[in-house]
C-alpha cells in the first residue's frame, strides 16, 4: 500500500511529463529531425506510447492493490492516511435505508442481466459499510505559498485517474500512429487548393509535418497534465494549455480563412466560459482559502509519505464540502458560512470563532448561496470546453482541423477535459446546480442531434454527434448518475475516436468531406467501412438486451436507468429529460446510421472520386481496428471476475449523496445505485433498444434500401429542414445578438472617439499653435529686434572704423606721429594739472 | 637762454636728437619711395641714438653721475644693430614688393587697407 503511495506519482508523473519532453525535442530539434522532420512523428509517437506503457503499469498496480468491486482483501490499514481520512466509513441511516431497499429489489431482478451493473450494485450495499475510495492526494512542487494560500503542482490520483490516463495516452497512442500515415503530405512542399493566393495562384507553402506533432505533444501532456492536477489552479493552467493547444491545431492551415477564424472562434468561446470558471475559483478561493482537492499532510516534505506523516492533515474541497463527521453529506463549509456572514454583517468576529454560531448559521442557509456559485461558476467553465449549449457553437468550426486533431478533440481531450472536471468536482456540486447541468445537458443532446440530421459534411455530423453525446454525458451527471457520466466519457472517446479516424480515413480516400459525393466505398475500403460500422452500432447503443453489447449499449443503458429513475423521484416536469434522452438515442441511432449508408452504401454518387478511392495504409487502418476492439469490449466484464470499467470506476465514486436541494426541497438528486432496481433496469434497456432499432430502422428505410426518398421527406418539411441545416440559427443569433451589438457599439464608440475626444485632442493643438504664434511674434519682434539693433549698430559702427584702415603706409606714419604728439601733450597737460592740483 | 651762447652740453645734443627725429618723421611721411621711407627710419632711430648717447655721457650730465655710463652706449649699439636687421628685412620686402607691383611707390601698396 506505501509502495502504491510512492509510486504512483513517480509513474503517472513520468507518464504526464514524457508529452513535454517529446514537445521540447521537437521545438529545438523540428526540421532537423530527419528528411523535414519525418523523425518528429516517431519521437511524439514514441513519447506517448511511453506514456501508455507507463499509464498502462500504474493501473496494473492499482489493479493489484485496489480490485474492483469491494472484493478487495488487503488490508487498506493506516499506511495511507489520506485516503482514510477521506474515505473514513460511515453512513447515513437514510442512505442505509436506501440501500436495503435497492439490495432488496436487486435480488428479485430478472437474473439474465449479465451486465456489472449487477454485481457492483449487488456489493455495494455490503462494501459501503468499510467503504474505501482510495485516493493519493500530494505535491510534487510548491511555486509559492500567500499565507494561508498555496500555489502548488500537485496530484490527486483515485482510480478515475488512473483509468482516465490509461485511456487518454492509448487514444492519444493510436491518433499519433494514425496521424504518421494521415499527415504524409506535409513532410514535402504544399499546395493548399482551398488558399488562392492576391495573385489568383494557390498558396504554395512547405510542409509542417514537425509542428503538427510538436502540437499534438504539447496538447498530450496538457490533458495529462489536467487529469493529474491535485488542486484547482493547476487544473485551470492545463485547461487553459489545452484550449491554446486546440486552438495551435484548429488552426493548423492557418492559411485559410475558415481555419483561422474557426481557431478563433473556438478560443473565444471559451474565453467566454473560462470567465464562469474563475469566478467559480475565486469563490472557493475566498472563502475556503485552499484550492486542492483532497487532504494534505501538513508536514514539509511529508509528501505521500503516509506512513511517517502526522495526524495533522490540511483538509482539501472535498473533504470541507463533505466532512467524513458529517456522513459525507453536503455540507457548507465554515470558511463559506462566514463569508456569508461577515457579507450579510450579520454578527462581529468574536462570535463567529464559536462553533456553535457557525452551525446555527449554516442551518439559516448562510454561504449556500456561495456554495451555488462557486458549483455554476466551475460548471460554465466546462460548458465552454465541453461545447454545451449555449456555447457549444465553436466545436463544429473546429473541424477546420486536420482529421486526427478532430479525434483527439473530440473524444479524449478537449472535450473530455469539462466532463472529467464535472465528475471530479461532484462532490461541491449542490442539487440546485446538478439541476442546471442536466437542463442543458437536456437542451445540448437535444439539440445537436437534430442538426446532425441534416449536415452533410461527413465530420460536421460527428461533430455534431460530440456536442450531443457530451450533452448526454453532462445530463447523466446533472440527474445523479455519476458513474453512468463517466461511463459514458470513456466508452464514447473510444468509439468517437474510432469514428473520427474512419471518417478521416475516407476523407484521406476521396479528398472530400461533403457526403454527397461519397457512397458504395464499401468494397473500395472494407477495413474502414466495417471499423466504422462496429463505431456506429457502438454509438447507437447497439447490443442484445440484458445479454451482451457494444461499450455503448452499457453506459446508454446506464444513462437512460438513471433518469427513469430521476424521474421516478421527481413528479412533474423533470420528468422530461428522461424523453429527452430516449428521442436523443433514436436521433443518434438515426444520424449515425445515415452517415453510414450515404457514405458506403448504395451506389457511388461522384465516379471519378470513387474511381480515385482507395484502402488508406496500414498505418492509418491497425489503429481503426485497435479502437474498434475496444469501442465492442471497452465496457465487457472480465469473465469470472469482477473486473470491468465500471467497477474500476466505481471506486473513485465521490463519497456522499446528494439527495433534496435547500432552495428547492421538492428536487431530489436520487442515488446512482436507484437506478439499478430491477424495473427500471428493465424499463431502461428496452426502451434504449427500442428507440436505437427504431432510429435504425428508419436511416435504412430512407437511405439503405431508398423506399423512402429523404427529398421528399425535406419536401415536406421545408421549414423544419431549413431550421435544423441552419444549426437552429445559433451562428446568426450571436451573430445578431453579440457580434453585431458590438460592431456597432465599435461605431459609435469610433464616432465618438472622432468626433469628441479627437476634435478635444484637435481644439487642444489649435489653442497651443496660437500661443506659440504670439511667443514666436514677442520673440521675433522683440526680443530678437532688441539684440538685431544693437548688431547693427556694432555693424555700422565697425564699417565706420574700417575707413580709417586705408592700407597706405605714409598715412598710418603721419596718424602715428600726430597720435605720439597728441599724447605726449595730453599727459604733460594731464601731469600738469595734477603737478598744478 | 640761448644755445648758441652757451657751451655745448646735453641740450645741443637733445636738439639734434630731435632735428634728426623730426626730419625722419616728415621723411617717412612725405616720400612716397619706400627707398626713401626707409632712410627716414634710419634717421629716427639716429635721432634716438643721440639721445641715449648723449644721456650715457657722464661729462654732459649735471648731476655728473658717472655710473657705469655703459647702458646709453649699449642700448645705440643694440639700436645699430637692429636698425641693419629691420634693413635687410625692409629691404627684402621692398624686393618683394617690386617684384610683385614693378614699383617702390608705398601708396600702391593698398592691400592692408580694412
Amino acid at each position: 500500500m506505501q509502495g502504491l503511495a510512492d509510486i504512483l506519482p513517480i509513474l503517472l508523473g513520468a507518464a504526464w511529463l514524457l508529452p513535454l519532453v517529446s514537445f521540447v525535442v521537437i521545438v529545438f530539434l523540428g526540421p532537423r529531425l530527419g528528411k523535414a522532420g519525418v523523425l518528429a512523428g516517431y519521437v511524439a509517437s514514441g513519447a506517448i506510447l511511453g506514456s501508455f506503457v507507463l499509464s498502462a503499469v500504474a493501473m496494473l498496480l492499482w489493479l493489484g492493490h485496489h480490485w474492483p468491486a469491494g472484493t478487495h482483501h488487503e488490508a487498506h490499514g493506516a499506511e495511507s492516511h489520506a485516503a482514510d481520512e477521506h474515505h473514513a466509513a460511515g453512513d447515513s441511516p437514510k442512505r442505509a435505508r436506501l440501500q436495503a431497499v435497492a439490495f432488496a429489489a436487486d435480488d428479485a431482478a430478472p437474473a439474465t442481466h449479465a451486465a456489472d451493473e449487477h454485481a457492483a450494485g449487488a456489493d455495494h450495499g455490503l462494501a459501503d459499510e468499510h467503504a474505501e475510495r482510495p485516493a493519493y492526494a500530494g505535491t510534487w512542487y510548491t511555486m509559492a505559498s500567500f499565507g494561508p494560500l498555496e500555489l502548488s503542482v500537485g496530484y490527486y490520483i483515485d482510480a478515475l485517474t488512473v483509468a482516465m490516463f490509461t485511456m487518454v495516452s492509448l487514444i492519444a497512442t493510436c491518433i499519433h500512429f494514425y496521424a504518421t500515415g494521415y499527415m504524409h503530405d506535409e513532410l514535402h512542399d504544399v499546395t493548399d487548393h482551398e488558399v488562392r493566393m492576391s495573385d489568383g495562384r494557390h498558396l504554395h507553402r512547405p510542409g509542417r509535418y514537425y509542428r503538427f506533432f510538436q502540437y499534438l505533444s504539447l496538447f498530450c501532456f496538457s490533458m495529462l497534465g489536467l487529469v493529474v492536477s491535485g488542486n484547482v489552479f493547476m487544473v485551470f493552467m492545463f485547461w487553459e494549455l489545452v484550449g491554446i493547444c486546440s486552438y495551435f491545431l484548429i488552426g493548423f492551415y492557418i492559411e485559410r480563412k475558415s481555419a483561422s477564424t474557426a481557431a478563433n472562434k473556438a478560443f473565444i468561446v471559451n474565453r467566454v466560459g473560462d470567465f464562469g470558471m474563475i469566478i467559480g475559483l475565486m469563490a472557493l478561493w475566498g472563502s475556503l482559502g485552499t484550492l486542492a482537492f483532497g487532504d494534505l499532510p501538513v508536514v514539509a516534505g511529508g509528501k505521500g509519505d503516509n506512513s511517517t506523516a502526522t495526524k495533522a492533515v490540511r483538509p482539501g474541497i472535498f473533504s470541507l464540502v463533505r466532512p467524513a463527521e458529517n456522513h459525507h453529506a453536503l455540507t457548507t463549509p465554515d470558511g463559506m458560512v462566514r463569508s456569508a456572514a461577515a457579507a450579510a454583517g450579520v454578527t462581529d468576529n468574536a462570535a463567529a470563532a464559536e462553533a456553535g454560531v457557525v452551525n446555527d448559521w449554516r442551518q439559516q442557509g448562510l454561504g449556500y448561496g456561495l456554495l451555488v456559485v462557486a458549483g455554476l461558476g466551475i460548471f460554465c467553465g466546462c460548458v465552454g470546453k465541453s461545447a454545451q449549449f449555449p456555447l457549444h457553437v465553436w466545436l463544429p468550426d473546429a473541424m477546420e482541423g486536420p482529421t486526427p486533431v478532430s479525434a483527439l478533440v473530440h473524444s479524449a481531450t478537449m472535450v473530455a477535459a469539462g466532463v472529467y472536471l464535472v465528475g471530479r468536482f461532484y462532490p461541491v456540486f449542490t442539487p440546485e446546480v446538478l439541476l442546471v447541468i442536466a437542463y442543458t445537458g437536456g437542451i445540448t443532446l437535444l439539440m445537436a442531434a437534430t442538426i446532425a440530421i441534416t449536415a452533410t459534411d461527413i465530420k460536421r455530423v460527428l461533430a455534431y454527434s460530440t456536442v450531443s453525446q457530451l450533452g448526454y454525458m453532462m445530463l447523466a451527471l446533472g440527474a445523479g448518475g455519476w458513474l453512468a457520466g463517466m461511463l459514458h466519457l470513456f466508452t464514447h472517446a473510444f468509439f468517437k475516436s474510432l469514428l473520427f479516424l474512419c471518417s478521416g480515413s475516407v476523407i484521406h480516400a476521396v479528398h472530400t468531406n461533403d457526403m454527397r459525393q461519397m457512397g458504395g466505398l464499401r468494397s473500395k475500403m472494407p477495413y474502414t467501412a466495417y471499423t466504422m460500422l462496429v463505431g456506429c452500432l457502438a454509438i447507437a447503443g447497439a447490443g442484445i438486451p440484458f445479454l451482451i453489447g457494444f461499450s455503448g449499449y452499457y453506459s446508454k443503458d446506464a444513462i437512460i436507468a438513471q433518469l427513469i429513475s430521476f424521474r421516478n423521484h421527481n413528479s412533474g416536469f423533470h420528468g422530461v429529460l428522461f424523453y429527452v434522452a430516449a428521442a436523443g438515442a433514436a436521433t443518434t441511432a438515426f444520424y449515425m446510421f445515415r452517415l453510414w449508408y450515404l457514405t458506403f452504401a448504395g451506389r457511388p454518387r461522384d465516379h471519378e472520386r470513387y474511381h480515385h478511392a482507395h484502402e488508406s495504409p496500414k498505418v492509418m487502418y491497425v489503429p481503426l481496428m485497435i479502437l474498434a476492439t475496444l469501442a465492442i469490449v471497452a465496457a465487457w466484464t472480465l469473465p469470472g471476475t469482477s473486473l470491468s470499467l465500471a467497477n474500476v470506476l466505481e471506486q473513485a465514486r465521490p463519497a456522499g449523496e446528494h439527495g433534496a436541494g435547500r432552495w428547492w426541497t421538492a428536487l431530489v438528486v436520487p442515488a446512482e445505485h436507484l437506478s439499478h432496481l430491477g424495473a427500471v433496469h428493465v424499463e431502461a434497456t428496452l426502451i434504449a433498444t427500442i428507440v436505437a432499432i427504431a432510429g435504425f430502422t428508419l436511416a435504412t428505410v430512407m437511405y439503405g434500401l431508398g423506399v423512402l426518398n429523404p427529398d421528399d421527406v425535406r419536401q415536406q418539411f421545408p421549414r423544419t429542414y431549413a431550421f435544423l441545416r441552419d444549426k437552429w440559427y445559433f451562428d446568426e443569433l450571436y451573430d445578431y445578438a453579440f457580434v453585431r451589438p458590438t460592431m456597432l457599439v465599435s461605431r459609435l464608440v469610433a464616432g465618438f472617439d472622432k468626433r469628441w475626444i479627437d476634435g478635444f485632442i484637435d481644439s487642444l493643438a489649435r489653442w497651443t499653435r496660437g500661443l506659440a504664434n504670439i511667443d514666436d511674434t514677442i520673440d521675433r519682434y522683440l526680443v530678437d529686434g532688441l539684440i538685431n539693433r544693437l548688431a547693427d549698430w556694432t555693424y555700422g559702427f565697425g564699417l565706420y572704423l574700417r575707413n580709417v584702415q586705408t592700407g597706405r603706409l605714409r598715412e598710418y606714419v603721419m596718424l602715428i606721429a600726430v597720435g605720439t604728439v597728441a599724447l605726449f601733450v595730453l599727459a604733460t597737460f594731464a601731469v600738469g594739472l595734477v603737478l598744478a592740483g | 637762454m640761448n644755445l648758441l651762447t652757451e657751451p655745448v652740453g646735453l641740450t645741443h645734443y637733445l636738439l639734434v636728437g630731435a632735428v634728426l627725429f623730426v626730419c625722419g618723421v616728415v621723411c617717412m611721411a612725405v616720400k612716397r619711395n619706400a627707398l626713401g621711407v626707409l632712410m627716414g627710419i634710419e634717421l629716427v632711430l639716429n635721432g634716438a641714438n643721440v639721445n641715449f648717447v648723449a644721456f650715457a655721457n657722464g661729462n654732459l650730465r649735471s648731476d655728473g653721475d658717472w655710473a657705469l655710463g655703459l647702458d646709453g652706449h649699449l642700448i645705440a649699439l643694440f639700436v645699430i644693430v637692429l636698425a641693419a636687421a629691420e634693413a635687410a628685412v625692409a629691404l627684402a620686402i621692398t624686393l618683394n614688393f617690386y617684384n610683385n607691383h614693378s614699383t617702390v611707390d608705398v601708396d600702391r601698396a593698398e592691400e592692408l587697407h580694412g
